[in-house]
């Protein structure tokens, strides 16, 4: 059963074409990766996908979209903005409310963040700043994640662990990463970009590591 | 069975600069008991009903005599500022000494219309008072900002130059050209504050365009006033149309010719003013002694001084916050994010002309609708102070990128977006904004609220300079007070 069906003529900024037409279709249950060398167009598709389907999506983005101000829990709890009604989200800004940080607090602990719940995200290190961006995403609870490169401030285990959550938690997911290995670890399909085209898309089972290294 | 007990839930703490502006909050409610509030006019609607009559159905007066007093507003903004600006570049210059500093910090703790007061004693209604009134101010603002812009410059280019290559030469090809922009960039906008000013000492005598307010409006003339507030406005809001690099010289040769010719200067009332007037009455007796000059210090802390504080203090810690409120609403409206190119208009418009207008004009102007309480004084503070503050906090607004999966309600995205990464840059304008708040508050004494500038007022119609003087100084400490917390303040919030 096809999800999301993505057609869509040339995209890019302004005059420049970043990606030639593509046409996709992400069934349900499944989990794609998008390879390719950076800049280009996997964050280009991914932003497009989103943009078309904002209200069954998650979405980490690349630079994070954090608001480092403020702490760690009020950018968690902002995957839930709009199920909860304009006064209630103002209350829980100025006094986090009981119930809500019950809730956040299980997912940081999982992240390895339960210390830094009102920690403010400015004081942070860029890996602790991306599980943050990850929480969220998990907090939105929504049925497909996209996430332009969710571990690439991670190292290998962390990496691994935060990729495995994602994995459990979104049945449907499309993953940007340039790693090949995680690629084939955790993705059940990959679409390999090359030059603004989409040049390869198969069930990661038939694919080896070597055959997506000439990809970079 | 997960028997595990889940640890306690972390208790939640507001971030520094929060805390800072609900202190801010909390001390200004504790003054609010303190203040009068109230609404003494009889009958302010019918007032207020005539003046949007005569909004409604502006009115030039006397062609002529409007051209003249624009044209003197310019020119005493224009020779203020320049005169200002080759003070205030020399003294950034040798800004690490501790005597300039000082100097600069007094000279511009004083309100140009203190400075307009104290010159018109000696100088009369001569051009030198109008002149002097704003490049004294200026030129300690400018020394202190210029300073601070040379600070922020890169050290590595002047670093890099060959030993001997000399004060003049390192400054002229390092440190300028680096600060060139932003020296440009602050003194256009200061050019602005001058033009403001100079409409302002109008109501002190001058013939700019705060004489004909003042006159129209005490007569009742209420569309002669809109007519002059319009003109003033489409100055201001052209200004990028008639201010251009070749347009600069022609002003500034001309504006000699356009301040009025005023009163011819009596040398002995300037000999007499330095030699009798300022010098403490006690001390000019013949039987002058100390314990006399201490009685004479402590009557007037007693009486003027410390009434005058102590109502400045309530009135600018009050307006302060409003001013803060108004800016945190107001700046929304011209944000990119809550609203469209067309939905910014309103909001670029009411913004512009709420920061065009002094906050003396609206003080006076509201103090004849609402009757003389410290209520017309805090809204005009805080509508000029909160559009200018919620105009930079928005321009600032417009420059965060948000990510595409951003809040969707315009509420949710106000308060979980666009205030949180606002409200540092805010708070710095706001703690920036708090001594020139208490600088106007001192002032709006001279129309009738009881701040310290209504005793400098009553000593100087009393012919009491001395009096006035040291109740000018006075409130020249409590602004240099003030500047050096707020500064303490930005730097450890």
């Amino acid at each position: 059963m096809s999800l999301l069906a993505i057609q869509s003529d040339a995209l890019g900024y302004g005059d420049q074409r970043v990606l030639g037409p593509v046409s996709l279709d992400i069934r349900a249950g499944e989990h794609l990766i998008l390879l390719g060398k950076s800049g280009c167009g996997k964050s280009t598709l991914l932003n497009h996908i989103y943009s078309e389907n904002r209200s069954e999506c998650a979405l980490i983005p690349q630079g994070l979209g954090l608001v480092e101000c403020l702490s760690v829990f009020h950018n968690v709890y902002m995957g839930r903005l709009p199920r909860y009604t304009v006064l209630h989200n103002i209350r829980n800004l100025i006094r986090p409310a009981q119930a809500r940080v019950a809730e956040v607090q299980p997912l940081l602990e999982r992240l390895g963040l339960a210390d830094k719940c009102f920690s403010l995200v400015a004081d942070l290190s860029g890996g602790q700043q991306q599980r943050v961006a990850v929480a969220r995403a998990l907090f939105q609870d929504a049925p497909v994640l996209l996430a332009d490169e969710p571990v690439s401030a991670l190292d290998g285990p962390e990496a691994d662990r935060v990729m495995s959550l994602l994995g459990q938690n979104f049945s449907t997911a499309v993953i940007t990463l340039h790693d090949v290995d995680r690629a084939l670890r955790y993705g059940q399909r990959i679409i390999a970009i090359q030059n603004g085209e989409l040049v390869l898309d198969q069930p990661s089972g038939r694919l080896t590591a070597s055959a997506l290294n000439e990809f970079y | 069975m997960n028997s595990i007990k889940p640890l306690p839930l972390p208790r939640y703490r507001w971030p520094g600069g929060v805390r800072t502006g609900v202190w801010f909050l909390l001390v200004a409610l504790f003054c609010l008991p303190f203040a009068d509030l109230d609404v003494s006019s009889l009958d302010p609607w019918r007032e207020i009903g005539r003046m949007l009559q005569g909004v409604i159905s502006p009115q030039l007066m006397d062609p002529a005599l409007v051209i003249e007093a624009l044209l003197a507003t310019l020119a005493f903004a224009f020779a203020g500022v320049a005169l200002a600006v080759i003070c205030g570049f020399l003294l950034a210059l040798m800004f690490q000494n501790l005597i300039v500093r000082a100097v600069c910090a007094l000279i511009r703790s004083i309100h140009e219309l203190f400075w307009a007061l104290i010159f018109l004693q000696f100088f009369g209604l001569h051009p030198l008072t109008g002149l002097l009134a704003i490049a004294v101010p200026y030129c300690g603002i400018f020394a202190r900002m210029y300073a601070e812009i040379f600070d922020q410059v890169e050290t590595q280019p002047e670093k890099a130059l060959p030993v001997g290559s000399g004060f003049l030469s390192a400054l002229l090809y390092t440190r300028l050209p680096q600060a060139w922009p932003h020296l440009v960039s602050y003194t256009s906008y200061r050019l602005e504050c001058g033009i403001r000013s100079s409409a302002i000492l109008g109501f002190v005598g001058l013939p700019t365009l705060g004489y004909y307010l003042e006159s129209s409006f005490s007569q009742g003339y209420y569309s002669e006033v809109a007519g002059l507030m319009i003109l003033f406005y489409l100055l201001i809001a052209t200004k990028k149309l008639w201010l251009r690099r070749w347009t600069l010289p022609l002003f500034l040769l001309g504006s000699p010719f356009f301040m009025g010719s005023g009163m011819p200067i009596i040398w002995g009332n300037v000999g007499r003013f330095f030699s009798q007037d300022i010098i403490p009455s006690p001390l000019r007796s013949d039987d002058a002694s100390l314990r006399s000059l201490a009685d004479w210090v402590g009557t007037i802390v007693m009486d003027q001084a410390l009434p005058g504080v102590w109502n400045t203090l309530l009135l600018s810690q009050i307006a302060l916050v409003v001013t803060g409120l108004f800016a945190l609403l107001f700046f929304p409206l011209i944000n990119r994010y809550c609203f469209g190119t067309v939905g910014r208009l309103p909001g670029h418009i009411f913004l512009v002309i709420a920061r065009s207008t002094p906050e003396y004009l609206l003080a006076y102007i509201l103090l004849q609708l609402l009757g003389p309480s410290m209520l017309p004084a805090v809204i005009a503070l805080a509508i000029h102070n909160g559009a200018l503050i919620g105009y930079l906090t928005g321009r600032n607004s417009n420059e965060i990128q948000l990510r595409p999966d951003a809040p969707e309600r315009r509420t949710d995205r106000y308060f979980y977006e666009l205030l949180p990464r606002s409200y540092p840059a805010f708070l710095s304008f706001m703690l920036y904004r708090w001594e020139v708040i208490m600088r106007e508050t001192a002032i709006l004494g001279i129309l009738g609220i009881q701040t310290i500038g209504f005793f400098v007022d009553s000593a100087i119609q009393e012919i009491r300079f001395d009096v006035a003087l040291l109740l000018i100084l006075i409130a020249a400490m409590m602004n240099i007070l003030v500047d050096l917390l707020a500064r303490r303040i930005q730097l450890h919030p």
